[in-house]
């Protein structure tokens, strides 16, 4: 048994937030750098200029990059011969999430008495147990002007592939100017109605531009960010060439009676970050 | 690329010349509020008591973040704005000049600007941190415990914009 205390976990959560709240994503920047270098559109242009000025000087200055600072998703990827110690991990999360939001906005609420809960936690925590002696942590913080425009279908199998391509792009279309274009979208094919939604959420920590190792999804990625391309939603909704920066699929086996396709969206944004906790210390990515 | 340069609140024969894809810099005072402060004012509203007077005023869709070091206002960009869509009609039958947010507009919105010679502007989604340096004052004016939802009155110099839908209802989004 390896012993890592999840105080260790709760200083990269704190760290981690500080940083990405006020930095995106360097493979984001890049791109929408890309976009806005070779866009034609004066207006889409324009609107392009000021989110790649913003981006830097909110690195600069250490200001957050967009006053929805989110909701914090954690994916805890916990060594099964790790024993946690110092506490209960949620705990420790939730304990970070609370202090590193002090400058941040607190944007999340009880949904039924819509009393905000004044810290901004709980965190969105997904625990999974992996082989090994280490602990691994994803953490994104999530705006919800994309978030909402995110979609989920049970489709029948008879629909097929297609349908569910179809589906993807009508939901990047239907989102249209909403999620802040340029998005990035993460796909989830298969398994079942809860499993499909992580995987899209968990696809969203791919860098942009990167390959994916399935040679079958990667055409699909390639062939559905080109469709949503065509649709020259553009920037802000402006028009143009550049609707989304990627699009990011994860898949797992699902049942005979079902194709669950889901489509979760993310804005140009992207505040997301790893790394990993050993006995020793926190490594960052 | 020309910016045209209009102050607060509106002369509204100023709008009436402004066409969809036009950049403006704003500068003078507006409003601030999203969902929650509108669901309470128009709960004050059907009280007969009216929280604020909106007529002749612009209402921008934000939410801030806290004020950092030496800032006046946090991270301050604009909000989707077809969630406050179903309050936009009766705010421009009832005077409200123009509005300020991010993303497409119902048609019963763009009717109203029409109606009234009434102008949406787009702010552009996620460059809060810009738009704090635009800021030159704030005032909080009703519903604090909302926090970020509270209703705020800003000063503003040079705030870009883009002309969303102009007064004619002609759109700068692709249908």
């Amino acid at each position: 048994m390896t012993n890592i205390d999840v105080n260790l976990i709760a200083e990269g959560i704190k760290t981690a937030i500080d940083r990405i709240s006020c930095e995106v994503e360097p493979s984001c920047s890049d791109a929408l750098r890309a976009a806005r270098d070779k866009e034609d559109s004066a207006t889409t242009r324009f609107a392009l200029d000021v989110m790649c000025r913003n981006i830097e000087y909110a690195k600069e200055a250490h200001l957050p990059v967009c006053q929805d600072t989110g909701m914090v998703v954690v994916f805890l990827k916990i060594g099964q011969n790790v024993n946690l110690s110092g506490g209960y991990v949620e705990d420790a999360v939730n304990a970070a999430v609370k202090e590193a939001f002090a400058p941040l906005r607190k944007s999340v609420l009880d949904p039924v008495s819509r009393v905000n809960t004044k810290d901004n936690t709980p965190a969105v925590i997904h625990t999974q147990l992996v082989r090994g002696d280490e602990v691994k942590v994803e953490i994104m913080l999530k705006g919800f002007g994309s978030e909402n425009m995110s979609a989920i279908y049970m489709l029948n199998p008879a629909q097929g592939l297609e349908t569910a391509k179809e589906l993807i792009v009508s939901t990047v279309k239907n989102a249209a100017s909403n999620p802040c274009p340029p998005v990035i979208i993460g796909v989830g094919l298969g398994g079942t109605f809860e499993k499909c939604a992580e995987l899209s959420k968990h696809a969203l920590f791919r860098k942009i531009g990167s390959e994916n190792p399935d040679p079958v999804l990667n055409a699909l990625e390639k062939e559905l960010l080109k469709k949503i391309n065509a649709l020259k939603i553009g920037a802000q909704g402006f028009g143009g060439s550049t609707t989304a920066l990627g699009v990011f699929i994860e898949s797992y086996p699902t049942h005979i009676s079902s194709l669950p396709v889901a489509v979760n969206v993310l804005c140009h944004c992207s505040r997301a970050a790893e790394f990993t906790v050993t006995e020793g210390g926190v490594r960052y990515e | 690329m020309s910016e045209i340069k209009l102050s607060m609140p509106f002369d509204k024969n100023e709008l009436k010349k402004l066409k969809a894809g036009d950049n403006v810099l704003l500068s003078g005072e507006m409003f601030v509020f999203r969902d929650a402060g509108h669901k309470r004012l128009f709960a004050s509203i059907e009280a007969g008591r009216p929280d604020i007077d909106f007529a002749g005023e612009t209402v921008y869709f934000m939410g801030p973040c806290p004020a950092q070091k030496e800032q006046i206002m946090g991270s301050c960009g604009p909000t989707t704005s077809c969630r406050m869509d179903k309050y936009t009609p009766y705010m421009f039958d009832h005077g409200l000049c123009a509005q300020v947010g991010k993303g497409k507009r119902s048609k019963e919105c763009v009717d109203a600007f029409v109606r009234n010679g009434g102008v949406y502007f787009a702010a552009i989604g996620g460059a809060g941190a810009l738009y704090s340096k635009c800021v030159t004052a704030v005032k909080e004016i009703c519903y604090p415990d909302l926090g970020t939802e509270a209703i705020r009155r800003i000063t503003v110099k040079d705030f870009p914009v883009v002309v969303a839908i102009d007064s004619c209802g002609n759109s700068v989004y692709n249908e």
